[in-house]
């Protein structure tokens, strides 16, 4: 063996044990959630409230809390972040104003997740009055999930070949007729992935509900927008650290975590799906 | 006034310039009335930004600068003033690679139509039938409008983007070499196609291909870097090329 052929199978090896390593992470945790997690999961335990100071019961308020506050800050955010996607790569050109826009979307991606909690509570639970509520959490939950939103938004716009707006605008077709009727069809599977992953991350967050909304315990389901709510992240925590008989609830702190998991899971299956059905046979 | 009216396009002293590159250098040339004339010419020499000058392409490129006029229906349409959209209406074009919208066969052809405001479904059935007819496509797609136009080959591809184009009845019809991406069944399709077509529409030609050139066109334009070296009916120039360097581009001296 001479020595580039010795350089080059030590590159090869390292590289192939980097990747060991981060798999058996991956596994360890895995297998250590759903050991200790799935057999704690049972229909009375996604559908009860939790009982006697949450030693016993389910975690449903939990993942109705979760679920609402999600799909609710899917909903501000994607309309939001996919219209200022669109603007930044349709129409915005070059200017003082895009450079603004681009560098405040880059730094907002930045922005630690706590700091939107405080915001949210600054903002939304004081300035506007909202109280600690579904809602609130859910405006500080969209917030921190726009830059993401728009990042992967006009990555799909850029995505979409300059050739098939000149054929629409060679139409005659307007720019924003180009726009809705080429390039957004287009783009949708990438601006639909874009979100659910958006959403997937936004579901798993505990620093920006934690003033904005999020209970300890309640013992009904929200029942307006500006009700609190409980949810999974939150839930998990308090079952891990903050209970008095941390022993006891254990089981339910790892059926938590993995009902947690699944969640996202699901989400991200969703994506996948949505990605394969939308995609073109073929693309350009 | 009677000669006026044979031009369908009159191009004035057209300068083009990208960045501080002066790419055209004032070109005349008029188009005449339901005439193919073919744009010839070695890789570089500007036949593609003239073509793309004549529909207002160049509005989304901010780097790009034209001076000059071109007349069309009376007016300079280089002039900011007229609408891009309303020159596109009457301007069509079909690019070098085919680029159907990721819809079916008959949307693609309905979609000028479409966002030009006609809404009687009998009327647009009638003129998608029409246009897929006039370009040759109909027989082999008749029965399956509703699939994707992706599926369909890259020949079958360029002559739905010329249908397409057709639809909306414009009078000049731009062609940015549109066989190039194509086999030559492919192209001897598209080429019939064009030159059934000249009866209704003044059609204007890129290609590098001087055979096809000879084939169809009426009038052939030869352009040299950013000029108009040469520009007469096609026979003549092919037989008899009144500049030298004409007669080397079509001998294979260079290019």
């Amino acid at each position: 063996m001479n020595l580039r052929t010795f350089w080059m199978r030590l590159g090869l090896a390292s590289l192939v044990v980097c990747t060991l390593i981060v798999v058996a992470f991956m596994a360890a945790l895995l297998f250590d959630l759903s050991w200790q997690g799935i057999p704690v999961l049972s229909w009375e335990f996604l559908t009860e409230f939790p009982q006697k100071g949450m030693t016993e019961g389910g975690i449903w308020p939990a993942i109705f809390g979760t679920t609402a506050v999600t799909l609710l800050a899917t909903l501000l955010a994607a309309p939001l972040g996919v219209a200022c996607a669109v603007w930044l790569e349709e129409y915005a050109g070059e200017g003082w104003l895009t450079q603004l826009t681009r560098a405040a979307v880059r730094n907002l991606a930045g922005v630690p997740s706590i700091v939107y909690g405080l915001f949210g509570l600054a903002l939304f639970v004081q300035g506007m009055r909202m109280g600690a509520s579904v809602l609130a959490s859910a405006c500080t939950l969209a917030l921190l999930t726009l830059p993401a939103v728009i990042a992967t938004t006009q990555e799909a716009l850029r995505q979409v070949p300059r050739s098939l707006r000149e054929g629409a605008l060679a139409l005659g077709a307007t720019r924003w007729e180009t726009t809705y009727s080429i390039v957004l069809p287009a783009a949708l599977p990438g601006i639909l992935t874009g979100v659910i992953l958006a959403l997937s991350r936004a579901a798993g967050e505990t620093a920006p509900i934690l003033f904005t909304g999020v209970a300890f315990y309640t013992r009904y389901l929200p029942a307006s927008l500006f009700d609190e709510f409980m949810a999974l992240p939150y839930h998990l925590y308090i079952l891990a650290t903050q209970h008095h008989e941390p022993e006891a609830v254990r089981p339910i702190a790892y059926g938590t975590a993995i009902t947690l998991l699944l969640l996202v899971f699901l989400l991200n299956l969703g994506a996948f799906i949505l990605r394969a059905q939308y995609h073109p046979k073929k693309r350009l | 006034m009677a000669m006026e009216e044979q031009h369908c396009l009159q191009i004035e002293k057209l300068h083009v310039y990208a960045g501080a590159k002066h790419i055209l250098k004032g070109i005349s040339l008029n188009l005449p009335r339901h005439q193919i004339i073919a744009l010839i010419g070695p890789s570089g020499c500007g036949k593609t930004m003239l073509l793309r000058s004549i529909n207002r392409m160049h509005d989304l490129d901010p780097n790009i600068r034209l001076q000059g006029s071109i007349l069309f229906k009376g007016r300079n349409i280089l002039d900011p003033r007229v609408d891009p959209v309303w020159i596109r209406r009457h301007i069509g074009m079909v690019f070098q690679k085919p680029n159907p919208f990721a819809k079916s066969i008959f949307e693609n052809v309905a979609y000028g139509l479409k966002i030009n405001g006609l809404k009687d479904k009998a009327r647009i059935r009638a003129i998608v039938e029409e246009s897929l007819r006039r370009s040759y496509l109909w027989e082999e797609v008749k029965d399956e409008l509703d699939k994707s136009a992706l599926e369909l080959s890259g020949g079958q591809q360029q002559r739905l983007c010329l249908a397409r184009a057709i639809a909306v009845s414009p009078e000049v019809i731009l062609l940015d070499e549109p066989c190039s991406a194509l086999d030559p069944i492919s192209t001897a399709k598209v080429e019939e196609t064009l030159l059934s077509l000249r009866q209704m529409f003044t059609i204007l030609i890129v290609t590098h291909n001087l055979q096809q050139a000879r084939r169809i066109s009426d009038y052939t334009a030869f352009l040299y870097l950013g000029e108009l070296v040469e520009y007469g009916p096609t026979a003549q120039m092919f037989e008899q090329p009144q500049q030298e360097l004409t007669y080397n581009y079509l001998h294979g001296r260079f290019g």
